[in-house]
């Protein structure tokens, strides 16, 4: 009988203790998904100049709910099948599809995005500090 | 979170854009480099670029990364060729050849150039404060 308590007690335990990961909720996958994006958002504006580079973004709505639904919050397959060609709204002649007005808004607004995320963040764990403390 | 590699991109992206604008100078300050033949005669030098694909273990592989300088290019063009008898480096025929550089051309190539740096200046200057906001997080 011993042996059954001590499981019983841990799943109990679960379901009662904080879990940081349930409690930061869908803002820590979109925190990391904002800082993947900024990765390809470098690039696009890293390679301006480089004839024939064809920019790239991430279909953020799309891969975000694949991450949730894989639920462990890897970016390993998801967060490339959302990746997407840009449609340049001019043709070059070196076939680059970089607009650095546009890439520089995406990058701006991603920027933000990425604070409003990491603001989401720190509420959840101020709220879970503020449980701790019992204040 | 990958924002070592995005310094890195950042980097790369830097690092051709100045060898851009040393070419530039290079053509620039050769502009008027007269020679008295064809084949001693500057000729205006250009980089190629070229994107490096990452394939990183995050299985990024199709994002676009980090830029290269795959090669420096002297350009076609055909050499100006003037009729300067009194000038010492004059072959037989009194004829120099001036270099082929373009230089308008130049100039707003070194725009370009300098503004395409100070863009990616301004993305790791974004990534620093991105990152001490993240490694704030939790505090106060």
């Amino acid at each position: 009988m011993a042996r059954r308590v001590l499981p019983q007690r841990l799943t109990q335990g679960k379901n009662m203790g904080i879990n940081f990961k349930d409690a930061a909720g869908v803002h820590a996958d979109a925190l990391a998904l904002r800082a993947e994006r900024t990765r390809i958002l470098a690039a696009n504006i890293a390679n301006e100049n480089t004839p024939g580079f064809q920019a790239q973004d991430m279909d953020f709505s799309a891969t975000l709910a694949n991450v949730q639904a894989e639920g462990n919050g890897d970016l390993g397959d998801g967060g490339e099948s959302a990746l997407m060609y840009r449609v340049p709204y001019h043709p070059t002649r070196d076939g680059n599809t970089v607009e650095i007005g546009v890439e520089q808004a995406a990058f701006s607004q991603n920027a933000t995005d990425f604070a409003t995320s990491l603001t989401f963040v720190n509420m959840r764990l101020k709220g879970l500090a503020k449980a701790i403390n019992g204040q | 979170m990958s924002f070592k590699n995005i310094s890195e991109i950042a980097g790369s992206a830097m690092a051709a854009q100045s060898v851009r604008l040393n070419t530039i100078a290079s053509n620039l300050a050769n502009a008027d480099s007269v020679a008295g033949t064809e084949a001693e005669t500057y000729r205006a030098r250009k980089p190629v670029f070229a994107a490096v694909m990452s394939d990183g273990p995050g299985g990024m592989s199709s994002a676009g990364g980090k830029v290269q300088v795959l090669d420096v290019v002297q350009s076609d063009e055909p050499l100006r060729q003037v009729y300067e008898p009194g000038n010492p480096m004059a072959n037989a025929e009194g004829m120099v050849f001036y270099p082929n550089v373009n230089q308008v051309a130049e100039m707003t190539d070194m725009m370009s150039a300098s503004r395409a740096f100070e863009t990616n200046v301004e993305v790791l200057g974004r990534i620093r404060s991105m990152q001490q906001s993240l490694l704030k997080l939790g505090e106060g």
